[in-house]
């Protein structure tokens, strides 16, 4: 393992507990925010001091509070891209970039291509090429892992998914291993081999994305994958499904066993709109009027009472989808997964 | 009609206050000729005022950069118990009328004060020496520039400090390369407000120093010297420390509008103690 870490970091107001195994790959922490996600880094890169625990990269210990190591972080092999980058203003792209080591700056300049905007301040760059320069600055020390703080936040919506593509693309051609924080599940399976959940200083799942969205294992992790989040009380039917009478009245269906307190799973893209509720092998519908659309790019998101779907721009347009429009709202039993719920009065999910 | 009434009652105050102000300086240079002021150049007493007043602030400035700007760094980056307490320290000799600051070095480092003895033994004599004039700037103008440079330090994001230090630079490589470049603007307006308060020193060097010419006496006490004496050269000498006065402030005033545009250019800002 690159890095190996299991630290404790007293926050105001819980205890960030954390063991973690960072590889060859790509991890992504998220959670919303205050999580202690960026507590993590910085107690990696030694610029927070946990209360007690360990951290080693490579087989070097960075940190070990039982036998008092503590190294300061100019003496850690670490790259860490801040949040907002945490550009030196006073300094030139070149300089910022030589900052960390003078002997790659050229190559990491011509590589990152910012080689023309060498002699640039940092105020005068969009933030996607802030971006390339905080990287190559993190890569000019010849770091053994990347740390990456909520890499997409300091961008516009509009500039997001191109420059989240480039690097992706460079993450990959890196090779790094790189543990990167961010409150975005999207940008989270876009870039991480591997996804870690944390909520309240506690990491509730680790896995691959598509193992995230398959199963979650709690309502938490379930409503920060981008799921609908029903409350329900389940019991089972005669036919080997589970019977899920949810808060507001309404009955569903599940091929996932419980009993008792449930919380429903639903992900937009298993949930179909139509005019009324089709003959098909879908038998759980939800018949309300439309509350809100809103059109990212080719699909347009549709919220059915307490449902959000996803359909295409096309469908939107066939369907003649507009608000306070009654619609039917239907997903298949097999698509409605059941997660235990951790405690009712948690947070919602973002 | 009120309103045009207001406005006329206020620009006449403005008007009276700056006339007011202005007066004075105005004064001088109509008493003294400008061909007076460079006749006056090569006068003894003017010139010797000139060379102990340069000779002292330049020392007194170059110490109260060397040792202001690292304290200050330290108590602006670092928390520890009483901090709060150095900071109103740092502030006490602002408030404290000149005299109070005269009997007080004399009571430390005058020959009687208390360490007066450990000086004696080292063969050391302060009082009436430039030394003192040194240590009477020291006390009255350091102050000015430590205040400043705690808020400008204060100013500088943490963040870019963490992010030099996970760059490989040590404490010291991150204050010279980031923290002191980012700090310029606030530092020198500081340095600038500290050089015209200590050129202008009178009350605490006069007590501790006293007026020798030639050795002690800097330009204010010359004028003060001088007025009973012969008031045209006392004049003269007034004139030339308004010129050195009026080029500090507009180096004050311009210092923000060359230097960094990162950080926010201020003159008087409280250094908070959080």
């Amino acid at each position: 393992m690159a890095l190996s870490l299991d630290i404790a970091v007293p926050r105001r107001s819980f205890e960030l507990a954390l063991a973690l195994e960072v590889g060859p790959e790509t991890l992504a922490l998220v959670g919303p925010s205050g999580a202690g996600k960026t507590s993590v880094l910085h107690a990696v890169a030694g610029l927070l001091r946990p209360a007690r625990g360990r951290v080693a990269l490579d087989g070097g210990t960075l940190f070990d509070s039982e036998e008092g190591i503590d190294l300061p972080p100019e003496r850690r092999r670490i790259g860490l891209v801040f949040q907002e980058y945490a550009l030196f203003p006073h300094l030139s792209v070149e300089a910022n970039v030589g900052f960390g080591g003078r002997e790659r700056a050229p190559e990491l300049l011509e590589r990152f291509r910012i080689a023309h905007l060498a002699k640039a301040r940092p105020g005068e760059l969009s933030g996607g090429e802030r971006q390339r320069v905080a990287l190559a600055r993190a890569l000019a020390r010849d770091p053994a892992i990347l740390l990456l703080d909520e890499p997409m936040a300091a961008l516009d919506a509009h500039t997001r998914t191109a420059v989240r593509a480039e690097l992706q693309e460079l993450l990959g051609e890196l090779g790094l291993p790189t543990l990167l924080v961010t409150h975005d599940f999207e940008d989270a399976s876009a870039l991480a081999d591997r996804v870690g959940v944390i909520a309240d200083g506690r990491l509730l799942q680790l896995g691959r994305p598509d193992e995230l969205v398959a199963a979650p294992s709690d309502a938490f992790v379930a409503g920060f994958t981008g799921g609908n989040l029903l409350h329900g009380f389940a019991r089972p039917t005669r036919e080997g499904l589970t019977e899920v009478v949810l808060d507001g009245g309404a009955v569903v269906f599940s091929t996932d066993r419980a009993e008792g307190r449930v919380g429903v799973v639903v992900y937009p893209w298993e949930v179909s709109i139509a005019h009324a509720a089709a003959a098909d092998s879908a038998l759980n519908h939800v018949s309300a009027p439309i509350s809100s659309l809103v059109t990212l790019g080719n699909r347009v998101r549709v919220r059915v009472g307490p449902l959000v779907g996803e359909v295409t721009t096309a469908s939107a347009e066939r369907l003649e989808l507009e608000r306070g429009k009654i619609v039917v709202a239907s997903f298949k039993a097999t698509g409605a997964r059941l997660v235990p719920l951790r405690d009712e009065t948690h947070r919602t999910p973002v | 009609m009120r309103r045009a009434g207001f406005r006329l009652a206020a620009a006449l105050a403005a008007l009276v206050a700056l006339a007011f102000l202005l007066l004075p300086v105005v004064a001088i240079f109509l008493r003294v000729s400008p061909g007076e002021l460079l006749n006056r150049l090569d006068d003894s007493v003017v010139v010797d005022a000139l060379a102990v007043t340069a000779k002292t602030n330049g020392i007194a400035f170059a110490l109260t950069l060397l040792l202001g700007t690292p304290a200050a760094y330290l108590i602006a980056t670092q928390r520890f118990p009483g901090r709060a307490l150095a900071i109103t320290l740092t502030e006490l000799p602002l408030v404290l009328p000149p005299a109070v600051a005269g009997i007080g070095l004399l009571a430390a480092f005058g020959r009687l004060g208390l360490l007066g003895g450990t000086f004696d033994a080292l063969g050391l004599r302060l009082g009436f020496t430039q030394a003192a004039v040194v240590l009477a700037v020291l006390f009255v103008a350091g102050p000015f520039y430590l205040r400043q440079a705690i808020a400008a330090f204060e100013a500088v994001d943490p963040t870019m400090l963490a992010a030099a230090r996970t760059l490989g630079a040590g404490p010291g490589r991150t204050f010279l390369r980031v923290a002191l470049p980012l700090a310029a603007s606030g530092l020198g307006a500081g340095a600038a407000l500290s050089l015209a308060r200590g050129i202008g020193e009178f009350g605490a060097t006069i007590m501790f120093a006293g007026s020798l010419q030639g050795v002690t006496q800097t330009f204010s006490l010359a004028i003060y010297a001088q007025f009973d004496v012969d008031f045209t050269r006392a004049l003269a000498l007034g004139a030339l420390l308004v010129l050195v006065s009026a080029a500090v402030l507009l180096a004050i005033k311009a210092i923000p509008a060359w230097r960094s545009r990162s950080t926010s250019p201020f003159l008087v800002a409280p250094s908070s103690s959080r």
